[in-house]
């Protein structure tokens, strides 16, 4: 069976996908911070309002690395 | 980009509503000065932001107006979000924070609106302020703090033999701090706006309609919530970096 069409670009494209699996791993960080702030602000209410600006930091944090990988699939998309 | 199915009557574009067309004349060239679509809706995210911020507080009534209590509680958030992370001395930089946070908030909020233009969405929108803010962050640093701004790289508390390694590593994430920036707010945007059109996509299949406008209400509901976020999001990280500009020293 021939394969017909750019082969190149199929594989941008299939490794586009690919790369964008990495946001998952983004998704488990969140959770994990979100999460973790949770159980900790039922523990203790009284000092949980005073760190939900750390817990967006982290989810910032943790959500860079889901972008890298967004940013290698765009790439791959419309750079390569 | 578009996902286009002729067997099912399906005829999904996400993408289109992201593209920019010139306001005046039709032979869709666009150029460095040319009106655009982008600019109309910047310019109106502007006139909200002044009409918000300089008639709603115009009265200064000692029991405010509607408008004027979403303006001073705006301004209250962001000034105490600027002192709890900067500390004192980032107060002088509040009026460049607050103009950030209450520009990307109604930019936001304004591309929710049906038909209108989701100007955060587009890098080149977000990598303008979040490269301005790397700019402005670095150069402070170098004033404030000279070159002992440089141990922001040089982690004193590690082990010496890790230090190297760490300080290569702080580079590096220091340097991609624009593209994550800038990235985080405009992938939001376009992911969810993307995402209600492919479900307003599905809504021409009969069956599937009711499912579809439940979830596209859904949805829009989840982006109010988002774009607030990640205006916040985008303060919050510009205080982060602005604390590390004026207190280097772990």
């Amino acid at each position: 069976m021939a394969i017909e069409g750019d082969l190149v670009q199929m594989g941008a494209y299939v490794g586009a996908g690919l790369a964008c699996t990495g946001m998952g791993g983004a998704a488990v960080g969140v959770g994990h911070v979100v999460g973790n702030y949770l159980s900790g602000a039922l523990r203790n209410p009284a000092a949980a309002a005073g760190q939900t600006a750390t817990m967006f930091i982290g989810i910032a944090f943790a959500e860079a690395l889901g972008i890298f990988s967004f940013l290698v699939a765009l790439l791959l998309m419309f750079a390569v | 980009m578009a996902t286009e199915d002729g067997g099912s009557g399906l005829n999904i574009h996400p993408m289109d509503q992201f593209l920019v067309k010139p306001l005046f004349g039709n032979d869709g060239t666009v150029s460095m000065f040319t009106v655009t679509n982008v600019t109309l809706w910047l310019a109106i995210a502007v006139v909200c932001v002044v009409a918000l911020m300089v008639l709603g507080t115009r009265g200064r009534a000692i029991v405010p107006s509607r408008s004027q209590s979403i303006a001073e509680v705006i301004y209250g958030f962001v000034h105490k979000m600027v002192e709890d992370i900067a500390g004192k001395e980032g107060l002088k930089y509040f009026p460049y924070i607050f103009t950030l946070f209450i520009f990307i908030l109604v930019a936001n909020v304004i591309g929710l609106l049906p038909k209108s233009f989701t100007t955060t969405s587009h890098i080149a929108v977000t990598a303008t302020m979040a490269i301005a803010v790397f700019l402005v962050v670095t150069v402070l640093g170098f004033v404030k703090n000279g070159a002992s701004f440089l141990s922001l790289f040089w982690i004193s508390s590690a082990p010496l033999v890790l230090r190297p390694i760490l300080a290569l590593i702080e580079v590096i994430s220091y340097f991609v701090r624009p593209v994550s920036h800038s990235i985080r707010l405009a992938g939001n945007m376009m992911a969810g706006h993307a995402v209600i059109k492919v479900f307003a996509g599905f809504a021409v299949v009969y069956w599937i309609a009711p499912a579809s406008i439940v979830a596209i209400t859904a949805i829009y509901a989840l982006e109010t919530l988002v774009v607030c976020i990640q205006a916040y999001v985008f303060t919050i990280l510009t205080c982060v970096y602005l604390n590390d500009a004026l207190h280097p020293h772990h």
